[in-house]
């Protein structure tokens, strides 16, 4: 027993011993020592965010430092705090609370007193700098905006959320990310990489020299300069033209997929959300919840898209061999869905597809969509086929475009209608509507672009991108570059295109041609409601307009969407010529045209759902 | 003859020492390593110090074995004397460092006799207690070998070096193994197990538990047996007023530092925001350690790459912490093989004193054993966390000239008496 006993309280120690360090260095062990080491102190080194540049090559987005007043509080001495509030622009009880602030934080850690001082303010602070002892300049960088237009496609920076901390272990507490637009889509290119130093500390805090000799430590890798797709005077001038207006206005160049300007209604100068004003500036853009700023139509907003809508019928009619150019159908200045007459402003008559097309007849396309329907034995078949030949075009589902967001729009499918109607309970002329864009389909600016583009292109589209260049090389994600097929054959768009051609020559547009330019386009007129006070109110209806040019080397292919603009010939047919003129030519040569589309504004149609009042809508006058 | 030493010699025990004293060089370089280190041997660092003390004791371990074996014998009464001597000389004339009179400045060392005292201690018990006089059943005897244990005790307790005086108890085992009733061993740990009970959950739920066991006791007890009432009854009275005790000398007698360091060690403070402070104040050397230590994981961050060790962040760390450089560098490999090994070395301590024909050779074998047994435990209870915080060196490890060199002496001494085994008597 007394051998036994010293043996046993050895081994009983060893266990103790093991068991409480396995479960110091096994259990409890974590592998971000590295992070969280108090003896090990990181050292960031930020590079400068990438320069944004167009297409041509001018600069959108660049950097200008800004200066922050700092301010170490236990290094403060006694100063004229009159004369130094005077220089920065405050008073002196916000100085003092601002103080004090900074005191709570950190006595001895610097806090920021007055952010982003304007290069004025700092030119004359900066010699009585040393007058005042505890405060300091700190020089950073903003963002620099050389447009006053883009704001929603560039999108803004702004300090990254707890949100973004959980999902990104790349951010710390106080880094700024892309929020919207480019800016957030290549975050990654343009914020580039910072750089990071481990300093090893003693138990003083004090540095005792680089942590491994440094072997951990990584330079900064400069942001990217990207090129983006946009055509800045484009851009600015449509931004220009849309004043007073709500809507989008999407270009695209039809032989790449290239997004020359994508503009939404209204909007906001990109320099407001930078500098001294951007809380209060943001707080004013993002509580406009009518006009609203801050919302990118472009990609966001998803309408009926009108008579525009018709061509992709008349093709799918085409491919589908139920008719042909010279097949004619009676308009009695509209068409019967049972006993029930639907209007037409075509003026009546006998129409093929040429005329159907280029004097926008519903009674027309109606017959055409009851044609396409009827061929197949099933309404589910031929919805299906209608469905398909639809989405091959871009609509109904996201487009893989490289910005962030956007919406779907919707091409109903058989499914759609069953949970509608019931099974099997519905047929073609439940869903007529959807022969002239109206109905139950809908779609964004940017996919309305996209379906003329790729019948500018006779067939085929590229995905719409905004990215060009990185760093000056030409993007070659296949994503982009290679082109996507309709399930259209090529020979069946050349009736269609004559058709939209002639749509400026004796059609609907006939008023808006542009000298020396071949335009091939359509008109929309797209009805709509709201709900005012819970009652389904018709509003004005929405003026919309696609085009491309010139006819047989398309350059632009051009969607223009302006709501409650009534005809489509008015605002978005004369905005989408004044575009393509301004982009083909480079100048206006319809002064008079212009000058109206600038000074015109539809305010008062936006003020009539809130006016409280009964109001008129598509009123003659213009 | 010493060719016969040498194939007498436990070389098993020797090899663990090497391992224990380079491991613990090691890291002592570590520990004290900065980039303006030159040579290896240079004496204005502590880790060339060191290795100049491992020197010295390497020449000591040679004369030690030279030595007759019944030399240690026969002069332990005066090397306890002697020892005794210098360290009442301390009150005259010792050295101050850090607040403790422990020391003699002896020009190119401080020579710290409390050190010395252990081994002549040891000796001076193991002689008393193997004379053929001495009968550990008599009360006499038992109080006479107590104070043998209690006299050095006493001498160190005022320098103040509280932790060394400690050591002094661990003999109390070699009496254990020699023939003191085991109950004394058993009232030890009660008196220990009620104080942490005390102070963990007071007396009223110590009286409750105590209750309840009786309660249980009477439950399963078989009928046959007959119940002592009475000392269980004066027993009980005793427990609770040794209790109610516990709580007045805590609260009235310890000073708060004392107070501190157990309830850091029970964790008897619950409030987070205490805790916190705690960490930063009483704390703070505990908590560092425990981090150090467990941020080396499983294999440790490697030789020389403790980031918390080169930022000094553990007080002592190569004396008194030099286990935590350890544990941060080598991770839990490092800790685990230390532990075995020092497990290795007491296990085989004890095998070589049980061989032992001579009773003086065995009785001073349990006092080495016990010495070193009570350094380990309370040294890298501390360091762990487990025990509070008394400051004693971990032997072969800790930096210190003089205590590398009288644990080597104390070690030593058994391996030469180990080798003179096989005769009866010198």
């Amino acid at each position: 027993m007394r051998r036994v006993l010293l043996s046993s309280i050895i081994v009983i120690i060893g266990i103790t011993f093991l068991g409480r360090l396995s479960y110091l260095q096994i259990f409890s062990f974590s592998p971000d020592q590295v992070i969280e080491d108090p003896s090990i102190k990181r050292v960031y080194t930020y590079p400068e965010r990438g320069y944004i540049y167009d297409r041509n090559g001018n600069l959108l987005v660049g950097n200008d430092p800004a200066y922050d007043v700092m301010v170490i509080p236990r290094e403060v001495q006694p100063l004229d705090t009159l004369e130094f509030c005077e220089m920065l622009g405050i008073d002196t009880d916000t100085f003092v609370e601002k103080l004090t602030k900074a005191r709570v934080y950190s006595p001895r850690l610097p806090s920021v007193l007055v952010p982003q001082l304007s290069k004025e303010d700092y030119a004359k602070l900066q010699e009585k700098m040393r007058k005042y002892k505890g405060f300091y300049i700190q020089k950073r960088s903003l963002r620099y905006y050389d447009t006053p237009s883009a704001a929603n496609v560039l999108g803004y920076i702004s300090e990254v959320n707890e949100g973004d901390l959980a999902k990104n272990k790349y951010y710390i507490q106080g880094e700024l990310r892309g929020r919207t637009g480019v800016e957030r889509y290549y975050e990654e290119q343009l914020r580039g990489r910072k750089g990071v130093q481990y300093i090893q500390k003693d138990r003083f805090n004090r540095d005792i020299g680089p942590y491994k000799n440094g072997s951990l430590d990584t330079l900064p890798e400069q942001g990217k300069q990207i090129s983006v797709t946009l055509d800045k005077t484009l851009q600015e001038y449509g931004e220009r033209l849309m004043v007073g207006k709500r809507g989008g206005i999407v270009a695209l160049e039809p032989a790449t997929g290239e997004i020359l300007t994508m503009i939404s209604g209204p909007t906001y100068d990109p320099s407001l959300l930078v500098g001294r004003q951007r809380s209060k500036n943001y707080t004013e853009l993002y509580n406009d919840t009518i006009a609203n700023p801050t919302w990118d139509r472009s990609i966001h907003a998803q309408q009926p898209p009108g008579s525009p809508f018709k061509t992709l019928n008349a093709l799918i009619a085409l491919q589908e061999g139920v008719l042909d150019e010279s097949t004619t159908i009676q308009c009695y200045n509209g068409f019967y869905v049972g006993k029930k007459k639907r209007g037409c402003h075509c003026g009546g008559g006998l129409r093929n597809l040429n005329s159907g097309i280029y004097q926008s007849c519903n009674a027309y396309f109606a017959g055409t969509f009851r044609k396409i329907f009827e061929k197949f034995d099933t309404t589910d078949d031929a919805m299906d086929v209608w469905e398909n030949h639809m989405k091959s075009f871009g609509l109904g589902d996201y487009l893989g475009y490289d910005l962030p967001f956007g919406q779907k729009g919707r091409i109903p499918s058989k499914e759609y209608y069953d949970k509608w109607y019931g099974d099997n309970r519905w047929s073609s002329s439940y869903i007529i509507s959807n022969s002239i864009g109206q109905g139950e389909v809908l779609a964004t600016p940017v996919q309305l672009a996209n379906m003329t583009a790729a019948i500018a292109n006779r067939g085929f589209y590229y995905t719409p991108h905004i990215l060009k260049k990185i760093e000056g090389k030409d993007i070659t994600d296949p994503k982009f570059t290679e082109p996507k097929y309709t399930t259209i054959d090529r020979e069946h768009f050349e009736p269609v295109v004559q058709g939209m051609a002639d749509v400026y020559k004796k059609g609907t547009a006939r008023w808006l041609q542009v000298p020396g330019i071949e335009i091939a386009g359509k008109t929309g007129t797209a009805e709509n409601f709201t709900k005012i006070d819970g009652v389904r109110t018709q509003l004005t209806d929405h003026s919309v307009f696609v085009a491309f040019a010139p006819v047989n080397d398309p350059k632009i292919a051009i969607a223009v969407y302006i709501e409650n603009g009534y005809f489509g010939s008015r605002y978005a047919g004369h905005i989408a010529s004044l575009m393509i003129e301004k982009y083909l030519k480079g100048e206006i040569t319809r002064k008079d045209l212009e000058k109206k589309m600038l000074e015109k504004t539809l305010e008062h149609e936006y003020a009539k759902p809130y006016s409280g009042e009964e109001f008129k809508i598509n009123e003659r006058v213009w | 003859m010493f060719g016969k030493v040498l194939r007498r010699i436990d070389w098993l025990t020797i090899l663990i020492y090497l391992a224990l004293v380079f491991i613990g060089w090691i890291n002592i370089y570590s520990s004290t390593f900065s980039d303006e280190q030159t040579s290896l041997l240079d004496l204005s660092t502590r880790s060339g110090k060191q290795l100049f003390f491992i020197i010295v004791s390497l020449v000591t371990i040679i004369v030690v074995l030279a030595l007759e074996a019944n030399f240690y014998e026969r002069f332990a009464s005066l090397f306890y004397l002697l020892t005794m001597v210098s360290l009442l000389g301390l009150f005259v004339f010792g050295k101050t460092i850090a607040g403790a009179t422990s020391w003699y400045d002896l020009g190119f060392f401080n020579f710290q006799p409390s050190e010395l005292a252990k081994v002549s201690t040891a000796l001076a018990l193991a002689k008393y207690l193997s004379d053929i006089q001495t009968d550990l059943r008599r009360v006499k005897d038992q109080l006479y070998a107590l104070l043998i244990i209690l006299i050095p005790a006493l001498l160190i307790i005022p320098q103040p070096d509280p932790g060394s005086a400690l050591v002094f108890f661990s003999l109390v085992f070699v009496i254990f193994r020699e023939g003191l009733p085991l109950y004394y061993l058993g009232i030890g740990f009660t008196l220990i197990l009620i104080f942490i009970i005390t102070l963990m959950f007071g007396t009223i739920w110590l009286t409750i538990g105590l209750s309840l066991l009786i309660v249980l006791f009477f439950l399963l007890k078989r009928k046959t047996l007959k119940v002592p009432i009475i000392p269980i009854i004066i027993g009980s009275i005793v427990v609770i007023l040794f209790s109610l005790s516990v709580n007045f000398v805590f609260n009235n007698l310890f000073e708060q530092r004392h107070r501190d360091r157990f309830s850091l060690w029970l964790r008897l403070e619950k409030d987070p925001e205490k805790l916190e402070e705690i960490r930063k104040t009483i704390g703070y050397n505990t908590y560092q350690s425990e981090k150090a230590i467990e941020s080396g994981g499983l294999s440790g961050k490697g030789f020389l790459e403790g980031t918390r060790t080169k930022g000094d962040f553990v007080p002592e760390q190569d004396t008194d912490y030099i286990f935590t450089t350890i544990g941060e560098e080598w991770g839990f490999v490092g800790t685990a093989t230390v532990i075995i090994l020092f497990s290795i070395l007491f296990l085989r301590l004890i095998y070589l004193a049980e061989r032992q024909k001579n009773g003086f050779s065995r009785m001073y074998g349990y006092g080495v054993i016990s010495v070193l047994l009570v350094h380990y435990f309370i040294n890298i209870g501390m360091v762990i966390g487990i025990l509070p915080t008394i400051g004693i060196p971990l032997p072969f490890f800790s930096y210190g000239g003089s205590g590398l060199l009288f644990f080597t002496l104390l070690l030593f001494i058994f391996l030469k008496l180990d080798t003179n085994r096989l005769k009866e008597n010198f």
